[in-house]
């Protein structure tokens, strides 16, 4: 099995690694550079705790290749805070006790983020919609929702 | 194993010669079946990166897709979505917003899945795949390519580049429908697409009913779309249509649905479709 170096941008930084040619963008950003947010759930797509941007877009990364990284710009969790201060949809999923186990939180996050760069106001069915690959095991989607048209609200008036 | 991202079609070909090779364009298929274990791949080829394959481009007055563009970039494509909105909405039904941000309607058809979304109006277009190989190019009809679940009428070391959906004539029309038993992130039960084109005197012209996961394979029902030529689509060429095409239907009976209730739903979903299709040709019943 040959390794593969991968020059990429994760979070607007500059980053080299080596993975093996099978090996998933999550298994490399978790295990190779550290970045534990991104979380695997299922594994196959279905649950969205893996989601990240791979330039701009929103996908899972259990589905990408490590190696098709090269030269992309890769989106985390990690990359939505400003150092101390947290991004407004974090401070409103706090605000609305929008989590639990806080597993699928990571990826709820990314996903609402990439939602509200395309929609800024979106409806309610429409979250629920954008967010159908995102499965929530213990807080029920209700708090999820309003948190999102609530951080929705404040950067719609920012 | 081996990752590739070959420049050329030619290299691409050649490497898909070898032994276990797979293509990779969106992954959203790939990478399920090698977790699985289903799959794995010696050579994995990445076609990303082959010349056109991230394009929509205007040909002939259609469009050429390339193989690797994916559903959420069909979906943004406006002059696409108002030529061919039924084949974007059936790719647009393939899972969430983040497989959406991968997945392709090329892989979507060369998975091969009876039940796949993004087939039935594909087929219901005339939808032409373009094939490169060992030995060249060639064109064929989407309907031609799936041959049962899983598998396709594609030679060794061939794949597909682009699918080429043709010109749209005036008062042209088409629509996807498939039942789930959610409202999201499912696997059609049935599905039912259905073309359009109507005469100047608002009649239907022409008409192509396809359909998914009732059958080995996403298919035409040729019947059923001659059952509507010549209508407005009244209660009687209806009636006909949706004779032919549980007439058609071959399902299987599992968890997600019975021989009975599969047969039945294609049937309604082909009638809705029809007036969808109808309505966006501009058609007044």
């Amino acid at each position: 099995m040959k390794s593969i170096p991968v020059s990429t941008t994760v979070n607007g930084d500059a980053v080299d690694f080596v993975c093996a040619p099978g090996e998933t963008l999550l298994d490399a950003l978790r295990n190779r550079l550290s970045l534990t947010g991104a979380k695997e759930g299922c594994g196959t797509g279905d649950c969205g705790a893996c989601s990240v941007t791979l330039n701009g877009r929103l996908v899972c990364s259990c589905l990408v290749l490590a190696a098709e990284a090269e030269g992309a710009e890769v989106g985390t969790v990690e990359g939505m805070a400003d150092h101390d201060k947290l991004h407004v949809l974090q401070q409103s999923f706090l605000d609305h006790a929008a989590l639990q186990c806080g597993i699928c939180t990571p990826g709820i996050l990314v996903a609402s983020k990439a939602l509200l760069e395309e929609n800024p106001e979106p409806t309610d069915e429409e979250v629920r919609y954008w967010l159908a690959g995102n499965l929530c095991r213990c807080t029920g989607y209700d708090k999820i929702v309003r948190a999102v048209q609530d951080a929705a609200a404040k950067m719609r008036s920012a | 194993m081996r990752y590739a991202t070959p420049k050329t079609a030619a290299e691409a070909a050649s490497l898909l010669m070898e032994d276990a090779a797979r293509v990779l364009a969106g992954g959203t298929d790939l990478l399920v079946q090698m977790k699985s274990g289903r799959l794995a791949p010696e050579t994995i080829v990445d076609i990303k990166h082959l010349p056109g394959l991230r394009d929509i481009t205007r040909e002939d007055g259609g469009f050429r897709i390339g193989a690797a563009v994916s559903g959420a970039e069909m979906g943004e494509h406006t002059d696409l979505v108002a030529a061919w909105p039924g084949v974007v909405e059936g790719v647009n039904l393939i899972g969430s917003t983040q497989v959406q941000g991968r997945a392709t309607m090329a892989g979507n058809l060369c998975n091969g899945s009876p039940a796949a979304d993004g087939v039935p109006a594909q087929i219901a277009a005339g939808a032409v795949a373009r094939l490169e190989g060992p030995e060249g190019t060639r064109d064929v009809p989407v309907a031609e390519i799936p041959t049962g679940p899983g598998k396709t009428s594609l030679k060794r070391g061939e794949f597909v580049t682009s699918i080429f959906l043709p010109a749209r004539p005036e008062r042209s029309g088409d629509a996807y429908l498939r039942f789930i038993p959610r409202t999201e992130m499912d696997i059609a039960v049935a599905g039912a697409a259905v073309n359009l084109v109507l005469g100047a005197d608002g009649t239907v012209a022409e008409a192509r009913v396809a359909l998914g996961a009732v059958a080995p394979t996403a298919m035409e029902v040729p019947e059923a779309g001659a059952a509507l030529t010549g209508s407005k689509l009244e209660d009687p060429a209806i009636e006909a249509m949706v004779d032919a095409v549980r007439a058609a239907c071959k399902p299987i009976d599992d968890k997600r649905g019975t021989v009975e209730f599969r047969t039945h739903v294609a049937g309604v979903l082909a009638k809705r479709a029809a007036r969808i299709a109808f309505a966006r040709a501009g058609g007044q019943a």
